[in-house]
């Protein structure tokens, strides 16, 4: 079943954790439409990460707000779900009680739970270990899950922050490759953020870039290419090229005004 | 690619055989001095009385106390204390535990008194006990209880403390709500420390059993052994007594089964 993404409107985000720590980053403005895999781009420390999770619910921003399809984000929901770098599995857990353990915090009848995570296994391709122990399994392998355990509650949107920097470069390679083509078969939004150039030009239809300290957002770029997307096809690597510059113009940004109080 | 779903299985059977092996070894050459030690003590004119110590009188008690129904009448008695004992400490364990692992400022306050308190022997409470319960069940009850709580609480603690936050951002990520928490993360997680903790409180409570029920109260293997002593039927003694490493190391047994169902962690127990 096709789900439809989410319009996801970023207004005016501020955060600081502490009200003496210094400003992470400061009136952010960010728009993303239905079905957009959006990469945000950045150096460690520029507050990538803390948007991400602002944008789940787990933070809360100190001014501003996030809106999806209108309505603010207040908490976490099964509807905006989030990977992280690491899979955490639950290791008292089989990978298909893994992949289904969000449904079991629902109200899922014991059939179409079974439907769903069956789905969602096939989706990641690890039929043949429904029944392992996830301790068995290798980093993909449980990258996968962690991925299929997200997928598995059908998010309009789908976060990763970082989610395949722990893995070798082959199973990044093909993890990345079936995000993309899972997110747009099926039309959810992704948001991931990431170091790596690769990743953005892979997965995403546009990349921002972060920079700066107080972070903002300095530069964007439209990722305009065909599917299914390779390493050596040229086009690709004129685009990565292209990011790459303007990824090094962004790190030489220093911010225009800095913030009143913002404590540094 | 199979060889993942292998590695939790084979030899067990293989290694099940050659470690009852041992055990049988183990036993059959502690019987062996045993029956040594009492044909020493018959051969002995000084401590020939004793002899009924010894192996083959011991075995014979066994029929004897089993059909006047004594076994299990005390087994029965000093079981209902044991599990009512445990039964409460668990039930008070665990929750604080819980609490101790969960929230910083109760187990900052909790720790030092908690030490404070597990240090002081079970029995000690003895007099205490009397006067505050009307009946001598309600005491050992108390004794059995006092002696394994801390062992229950303190390895749900430990356990939990050791528990990685991420399962629990994991978790309300994907919409788990507090009850969900408690059920479906936290005692999944810490099930192996709890039950480990359950198994050496159980060894605790067993030794505080008996010598609580040397006062007092006229039921239980305690009894049953003091009651044997002062009828001069050392053969009946001695027979409680290996009943008692009989239920001991059987309900051990148990616990090591079910340490090992529910242990997620690899390397064994």
């Amino acid at each position: 079943m096709a789900i439809r993404g989410t319009e996801i409107k970023i207004q005016g985000l501020t955060h600081r954790y502490t009200p003496r720590s210094p400003v992470t980053f400061n009136r952010v403005d960010l728009e993303s439409p239905p079905g957009e895999a959006l990469a945000i781009i950045g150096r460690s420390g520029c507050g990538k990460s803390t948007l991400l999770h602002i944008l789940a619910g787990l933070l809360r921003p100190t001014e501003g707000k996030v809106l999806l399809d209108g309505k603010s984000v207040e908490a976490p929901s099964p509807r905006w779900v989030m990977m992280f770098q690491a899979p955490h599995l639950f290791p008292w857990m089989t990978v298909s009680q893994n992949v289904g353990v969000g449904l079991s915090f629902g109200r899922w009848s014991k059939q179409e739970t079974e439907e769903r995570v069956t789905e969602a296994i096939n989706l990641v391709e690890l039929q043949d270990f429904s029944k392992s122990n996830v301790q068995d399994l290798s980093g993909g392998q449980q990258q996968r899950v962690a991925l299929a355990r997200s997928l598995v509650m059908e998010p309009e949107l789908l976060l990763l922050d970082e989610p395949f920097s722990a893995l070798d470069a082959f199973t990044r390679a093909s993890l990345q490759k079936d995000v993309r083509s899972i997110a747009k078969r099926k039309g959810f939004n992704i948001v991931f953020v990431t170091h790596d150039i690769d990743e953005a030009v892979i997965m995403g239809d546009r990349a921002v870039i972060m920079a700066g300290s107080p972070g903002n957002i300095v530069h964007e770029l439209d990722i305009d290419l065909p599917d299914p997307r390779e390493r050596t096809d040229p086009a690709v690597q004129a685009l990565r090229t292209r990011l790459m510059s303007t990824f090094q113009e962004a790190a030489n940004y220093k911010p225009a005004t800095a913030v009143a109080g913002a404590g540094r | 690619m199979s060889y993942a779903v292998s590695l939790t299985g084979g030899g067990g059977f293989s290694r099940l055989m050659a470690r009852l092996g041992w055990a049988v070894g183990g036993i059959a050459i502690l019987t062996v001095l045993w029956l040594l030690a009492g044909y020493w003590l018959s051969i002995n004119p000084t401590t020939v009385t004793f002899s009924k110590f010894g192996l083959i009188p011991t075995l014979e008690a066994f029929p004897e106390l089993w059909g006047a129904g004594k076994i299990q009448n005390a087994s029965a008695a000093s079981g209902y204390r044991l599990g009512s004992g445990l039964l409460i400490a668990i039930a008070i364990g665990v929750p604080i535990g819980v609490l101790m692992g969960r929230i910083k400022w109760f187990n900052n306050y909790t720790n030092s008194p908690f030490q404070f308190l597990r240090m002081i022997s079970p029995l000690s409470w003895m007099p205490l006990a009397v006067l505050v319960f009307a009946t001598w069940n309600g005491s050992i009850i108390f004794l059995i209880a006092i002696a394994s709580v801390w062992p229950v609480m303190f390895a749900t603690a430990a356990g939990l403390a050791k528990v990685d936050p991420n399962w629990f951002k994991v978790a309300r990520n994907l919409g788990a709500k507090p009850w969900h928490m408690l059920t479906k993360m936290i005692m999944p997680a810490i099930m192996f420390d709890v039950l480990s903790g359950i198994r050496l409180a159980l060894g605790v409570a067993w030794i505080v059993l008996v010598p609580a029920e040397y006062l007092g109260v006229t039921s239980g293997l305690g009894y049953a052994i003091e009651d044997a002593r002062e009828t001069l039927s050392y053969n009946h003694l001695t027979a409680l007594v290996v009943t008692i490493g009989i239920i001991g190391y059987f309900l051990d047994s148990t616990l090591v089964v079910l340490i090992k169902r529910y242990s997620w962690h690899r390397g064994g127990v």
